[in-house]
């Protein structure tokens, strides 16, 4: 699938392929994608690199289940999910416009409230 | 209920050997300085022999811990371990708060409290089991509200560290201001179904929970224990180590959870630790500027009530909601009807009305076409008695408005013709007030 990748990106002559990425949501915020917290995803290649506002959007058009809202406010993730991107928080990463890489770890969780 | 924990941690402050009756405090008053212990006694040393004998604590760890009071509010899931843990190690003091009173659903994780404390506070019942574990600890048992006017009284007499383990909102941003106001770090945990999280807040120039969190989440997004269940050992867990970070920084050693983030998955059976952002310089509270400089209304701020316990909305004008009596008159008068339970599947095999439809309201939310077209057939069913409307129960009261909502919004199928209603206080109702003998959980 390499190969075909590859092929794909000489014709639209860009080094950019198609992006693997692991999404990880917990603390409940996997609810909002119908119960499944691991998910693996391929993004479609573009001639821009992807970068995490995109992944936003992708993920509203294609694993969310119910109520965005809950999800997004504007073009950020809701108050009270906390983003993380290979295992350190979304704010030391450039958060929305941190560009994302094959096989990154994108994990979205919810605050727990109980004890 | 899910209680949280704070624990104040005070270097400055000794223990005191207390053998007296434990008293309980309804409100905050003064506590009086203790003296520092020189040395440990033979008794002290054959007590902790086991940690004494660890280069990581050692006799300077161990009188550093005696020299440390603890503050921890709510003495639930996570407050219960973590009580045990410090007061088994040789805390010096410990400040144990809990508004609320022991129930029989507390008892499979709350587990200083037993069967004979139910009714008790639940301050007073783990203070009491602590006392019983180790003598030596002074136990101060406060049965209150943490509020704006007490919270930064009693922090100020735990002084140095504190640790927070904590349910809801409102609460958790009181917590953070009056420790980032009164310069002691937090150690927060948290619980809920299979899944913990823990970090130590304001500690050594990290990020304070404002930092992470400057506006509070919406409250239909947070869940509670008693709405979303959790696995006893799961808190148990995460009180514990609660206990190992308050006991890392009481001794010397200091936590390493200070930017981080703890996530436990009890499914996967799998830690992991997520580096955190820094302390954010243009933070409410502990930012450059701050805009909080004294507590203030959290419930406002939050948009939601500092408690535990459900809230009941009030999405339903009066007359589309009946009460559980007019709905038994409506079972002894033989009325036909369609009773539809819209709890999930898991609630459903806990209990039941036998002659209900079950249907959950994210089946209803999600117009589940095989779901939907089962409600159609009964309801069309209904139709042809001539009569009869449509009750809609669950546990509480909440998701059955909701469900009547949803419903209301199914134009042009065969359930917009009908009359939707909705039963106040639900099954919960139901069994306190008509059925004694139908389970309550």
């Amino acid at each position: 699938t390499l190969t075909s990748r590859l092929s794909k990106c000489h014709k639209h002559h860009t080094l950019q392929i198609e992006l693997s990425l692991f999404i990880l949501s917990s603390g409940g915020a996997e609810l909002l994608f119908d119960g499944v917290k691991k998910h693996h995803v391929t993004l479609p290649s573009q001639s821009e690199p992807w970068d995490v506002k995109q992944l936003l959007v992708w993920i509203q058009r294609n694993l969310l289940k119910e109520r965005p809202e809950l999800f997004v406010q504007g073009d950020t993730v809701r108050p009270g999910i906390l983003v993380l991107i290979n295992d350190a928080d979304w704010e030391l990463m450039g958060e929305l416009d941190y560009r994302l890489q094959d096989q990154d770890n994108v994990v979205f969780i919810s605050t727990l409230h109980g004890g | 209920m899910c209680p949280q924990n704070i624990v104040g941690v005070s270097r400055q402050n000794t223990v005191a050997v207390h053998t007296s009756e434990l008293q309980l405090h309804d409100k905050v008053t003064p506590l009086t300085p203790t003296k520092a212990k020189a040395a440990l006694s033979n008794e002290d040393i054959m007590r902790y022999s086991r940690q004494l004998l660890l280069p990581e604590l050692g006799v300077q760890g161990q009188l550093n811990l005696s020299k440390t009071s603890v503050l921890i509010v709510g003495c639930g899931g996570l407050g219960c371990p973590l009580a045990q843990y410090l007061a088994a190690a040789g805390i010096g003091r410990l400040g144990l708060l809990d508004y609320d009173e022991v129930e029989l659903s507390n008892l499979h994780r709350q587990v200083l409290h037993g069967e004979e404390n139910r009714g008790q506070a639940k301050a007073l019942s783990a203070a009491t089991a602590v006392k019983r574990l180790n003598s030596t600890v002074e136990c101060i048992p406060y049965h209150l509200q943490l509020s704006p006017e007490n919270a930064l009284q009693l922090i100020q007499q735990y002084p140095a560290a504190n640790v927070s383990s904590t349910y809801n909102v409102p609460t958790r941003y009181l917590v953070n201001d009056a420790c980032v106001l009164s310069g002691k770090p937090l150690v927060s945990a948290s619980a809920l179904r299979m899944e913990g999280q823990l970090t130590v807040y304001n500690y050594r120039g990290g990020p304070c929970y404002r930092c992470l969190y400057p506006v509070p989440p919406p409250q239909e997004t947070v869940t509670n224990c008693s709405d979303g269940g959790v696995l006893g050992v799961v808190p148990g867990i995460m009180g514990c180590f609660q206990a190992l970070e308050v006991l890392k920084i009481a001794s010397g050693r200091g936590s390493s959870c200070g930017q981080q983030l703890v996530m436990f998955d009890a499914q996967d059976a799998r830690f992991r630790s997520i580096k955190l952002r820094p302390k954010q310089a243009g933070c409410a509270v502990c930012g450059e500027n701050p805009s909080v400089t004294q507590l203030a209304d959290y419930e406002a701020f939050c948009g939601a009530a500092a408690t535990d316990k459900c809230r009941k909305l009030n999405l339903l004008s009066r007359d589309q909601r009946i009460t559980v009596q007019d709905y038994k008159s409506i079972i002894d008068n033989a009325e036909p009807h369609l009773l539809l339970d819209v709890r999930p599947l898991v609630e459903v095999d806990i209990c039941r009305l036998p002659f209900s439809l079950n249907i959950p309201l994210s089946s209803l939310e999600e117009r589940k076409s095989e779901q939907i077209q089962l409600l159609q057939e009964r309801v069309s069913q209904l139709k042809q008695q001539m009569a009869g409307d449509l009750y809609v129960i669950c546990k509480l009261g909440n998701d059955s408005q909701k469900a009547v909502q949803v419903m209301e919004k199914m134009i042009g199928s065969e359930v917009d013709s009908i009359t939707l209603k909705d039963i106040c206080g639900g099954l919960m109702a139901w069994a306190g007030k008509i059925d004694p003998t139908f389970p309550q959980y």
